[in-house]
């Protein structure tokens, strides 16, 4: 079992969680995820690691409430424990040598991409952050990447807070503005890493994109996260667990992404539902 | 002593109804009765040279055992056998006995060979439900020992060193040990109470296991040693699933068997409210001829499916899955395409509406017919396409089972550890791989291979790490 330490409401649907596993704060590097169970029939989920304390020995989470799984997790509280937590998985994003970069976070996908701006402003490296919300009441981590940005453009879809319109405006002014970025990296809903990718293309300017797929083990044995890449006109398959979460931005198959990411769509929506109604139950 | 039992004709083992275990994940075989496993006893001859103890990869003495059986003394024939298995009660299930033990049995040249595995199935149930007697911690030896994985090469090896005193410890990457015992083998075949209860049997002699650990992430090799472990056995089993390369293997509905075996049975999505989901019912077709493929299938026809196709590339006469589980999924009504090969899956697309929620799921799939030619180098006849035999077959769920690759995570993250092109950990004939002291046995090493090979593994390496610790 593993402890909840701290909770905090980052807005309506996006929380915050530290977990007291030490041997998982010893190892996590920013990029890297693990895989949580809620309870004993819960089941399997990867949530990227948004910061680590060693010295407690505890590791960040951030979700956004979308399933029933993610629910359930939204009800418990500091000192309250969770089944199971597992990690770091994946590769860590790769920072070597990375002077300037554009960093390019959408809604709870800038939780993941926060403890890279910061690794990248602990090298020295010049941080551009891009990071998009849907409205004033979504945004979050505005302090923390204001701290680790040497330039921030914060959006939000209906103007109603920073900047109004999505993330690709102002990558778009900045590159055609000619700035040179080593790396653009890109976390978000895949529509926008989609079109992050597509507004750097005409640049050549790298981008990397952080894919989270559904995944069960998250070790290289189930195959469920697979994702199509091309590389250099020839079909590659790749698995997100072992080859991932990061990826070559040119070269993954979106589309397809997309579309294998709403396999489950119908029995997440029933699964949400009946965990509201659980703890409807639960309050009266 | 009773005569022998001249009978050529082994007595049958119970089953559940086909027609009713299809619908249900309950076990199927039900296990000898003690007047058919006594009867079946006196079928054994008792040979001196004893040719089916060299056909089992662990050594049980199955004469001595069956003497017990043939006596009543059902406990000892438990203690015969537990010197030499640490998982009887899962052997007995799973084990291919038909071409290990049983393959050497005097009694098969003229009729059935004894019904070994079944005896000792028999064995460990009986032990499991009467015997109330706690295994007792033997006494430490002061050395320590990492076990990574606990699938049957992991935990056949700690069995054996907790049985020589040492202190061992187990890391499992999933939340339950029990590796493909647990995610792969399903219910019906072998139930999960009966590896839990092995594994307590393991606690019992004093293993710790440690959940939610990856060697190779949350810890290496190295660290391992750091912590003070002597020496270290790697049993992280088969990885990456292998898929065909054919277009249409992303869509939804197309499942890897490790996917679709995982989600049934180590997340219980075969329960009635899951919190992990599958795709239930439908039509599906299972690619791939091996024991992994039928547990695909009967689990999906169990979970509700209207039918379910086996598609394999040659004759039934090479297919590699045990007699037993290929007869029990003809029974339950899989119907087996031979010498059949897909070539694409096909998927749902409206041209006129890209948001259509069925976009992008398996309708069907296309396969040709095949003939056998020429045998191969391994002497096994080559699958040839008959040109223009191609035809589609209407699925929505297509399970690709067509064998692994070794997992990548510890050769990645432990230098010096030398594996072959195929990624598989080399060792010796102690198990001992290129490092000092790092052991490994079981699927890493060989490939998908069976339970029993990989306790076998298990068990030469639990012996060479004693020699080599010097005890």
């Amino acid at each position: 079992m593993y402890r909840i330490v701290d909770k905090k409401v980052l807005n309506p649907t996006v929380i915050q969680l530290w977990i007291e596993a030490h041997l998982v704060a010893n190892k996590a590097k920013p990029g890297q995820f693990i895989i949580l169970r809620v309870d004993e029939e819960g089941e399997r989920i990867p949530l990227t690691v948004a910061g680590v304390n060693k010295e407690i020995g505890a590791v960040k989470i951030i979700f956004q409430v979308v399933g029933g799984t993610t629910k359930k997790l939204s009800y418990l509280e500091a000192g309250e424990y969770i089944q199971d937590f597992v990690g770091p998985l994946g590769v860590a994003t790769h920072l070597d040598g990375l002077k300037k970069v554009c960093i390019v976070g959408g809604g709870v996908g800038c939780a993941i991409a926060m403890p890279i701006a910061e690794a990248l402003h602990a090298m020295g490296a010049e941080v551009t952050s891009v990071i998009g919300f849907r409205n004033k009441d979504l945004v979050i981590l505005e302090d923390e990447f204001r701290a680790c940005s040497d330039v921030l453009h914060l959006m939000t879809d209906d103007g109603s807070y920073g900047e109004a319109g999505n993330v690709t405006a102002p990558l778009k002014q900045m590159l055609e503005a000619g700035e040179q970025f080593d790396m653009i990296i890109t976390i978000g809903p895949l529509i926008m890493m989609k079109f992050v990718v597509a507004t750097a293309k005409p640049f050549g300017t790298p981008v990397t994109v952080s894919m989270n797929p559904i995944m069960i083990d998250g070790t290289g044995m189930c195959g469920g996260c697979r994702l199509s890449l091309n590389v250099d006109g020839k079909r590659v398959t790749k698995f997100a667990c072992v080859d991932g979460p990061d990826f070559n931005g040119y070269e993954v198959d979106f589309d397809e992404a997309m579309s294998r990411g709403r396999m489950y769509a119908d029995f997440e929506r029933h699964a949400y539902e009946k965990s509201c109604n659980l703890f409807k139950k639960e309050v009266n | 002593m009773a005569k022998a039992n001249m009978n050529p004709k082994r007595n049958e083992m119970p089953t559940q109804d086909a027609l009713v275990r299809a619908h249900n994940f309950d076990e199927v075989a039900l296990g000898y009765t003690e007047e058919q496993a006594i009867d079946e006893a006196m079928r054994c001859l008792n040979c001196k040279n004893m040719p089916c103890v060299d056909g089992c990869p662990v050594k049980i003495h199955i004469p001595e055992f069956i003497s017990k059986i043939k006596e009543g003394d059902f406990e000892g024939a438990y203690q015969v056998i537990t010197k030499s298995s640490s998982l009887p009660a899962v052997c007995g299930r799973v084990c291919p006995q038909e071409t290990q033990c049983e393959s050497k049995c005097v009694r098969g040249i003229k009729g059935e060979s004894v019904g070994i595995g079944r005896l000792e199935r028999f064995v460990a149930d009986w032990h499991n439900t009467f015997c109330t007697e706690e295994p007792t911690k033997p006494v430490g030896n002061g050395h320590r020992v990492a076990v990574v994985g606990s699938g049957p090469s992991g935990l056949t090896c700690a069995g054996d060193l907790a049985k020589r005193g040492y202190e061992v410890t187990v890391f499992e990457a999933l939340h339950t040990a029990g590796g493909v015992l647990v995610y792969g083998i399903p219910e019906f075949r072998l139930p999960k109470k009966i590896v839990a209860k092995e594994v307590d049997t393991l606690k019992k002699l004093g293993v710790k296991i440690e959940t939610n650990v990856v060697i190779g992430k949350t810890l290496t090799v190295d660290e391992l040693f750091k912590m003070g472990f002597e020496a270290v056995f790697i049993g992280s089993g088969a990885g990456l699933p292998n898929f065909m390369g054919i277009p249409g293997e992303s869509l939804k509905g197309v499942y890897s068997a490790n996917e679709f075996l995982t989600r049934s049975n180590l997340m219980k999505s075969y329960l009635a409210s899951p919190e992990t989901p599958i795709m239930k019912g439908g039509r599906v077709a299972v690619v791939g001829g091996g024991n992994v493929a039928m547990d695909a299938a009967r689990t999906a026809l169990r979970l509700g499916a209207e039918k379910v196709y086996i598609v394999y590339r040659r004759s039934m006469d090479e297919l590699p899955a045990r007699r037993e589980e290929v007869e029990h999924a003809e029974e339950e009504g899989i119907e087996f395409r031979l010498l059949c090969n897909p070539t694409e899956i096909l998927g749902y697309n409206n041209p006129d509406d890209p948001r259509d929620p069925r976009n992008g799921f398996v309708t069907g799939m296309t396969c040709v017919k095949m003939e056998l030619g020429e045998p191969d180098e391994r002497g096994r006849r080559r699958p040839v396409v008959i040109p223009g035999s191609e035809f589609t077959v209407e699925v929505d769920t297509v399970i690709m089972s067509i064998g692994t690759s070794p997992n990548p995570l510890i050769k990645s993250t432990t230098e010096g550890l030398e594996v072959n092109r195929w990624g598989g950990i080399v060792v010796n004939e102690d198990g001992l791989t290129s490092r000092d002291a790092v052991y490994a046995g079981g699927d890493a090493v060989t490939g998908a291979a069976t339970v029993i090979s990989a306790m076998g593994a298990g068990k030469v390496a639990a012996k060479a790490i004693d020699e080599a610790l010097g005890n």
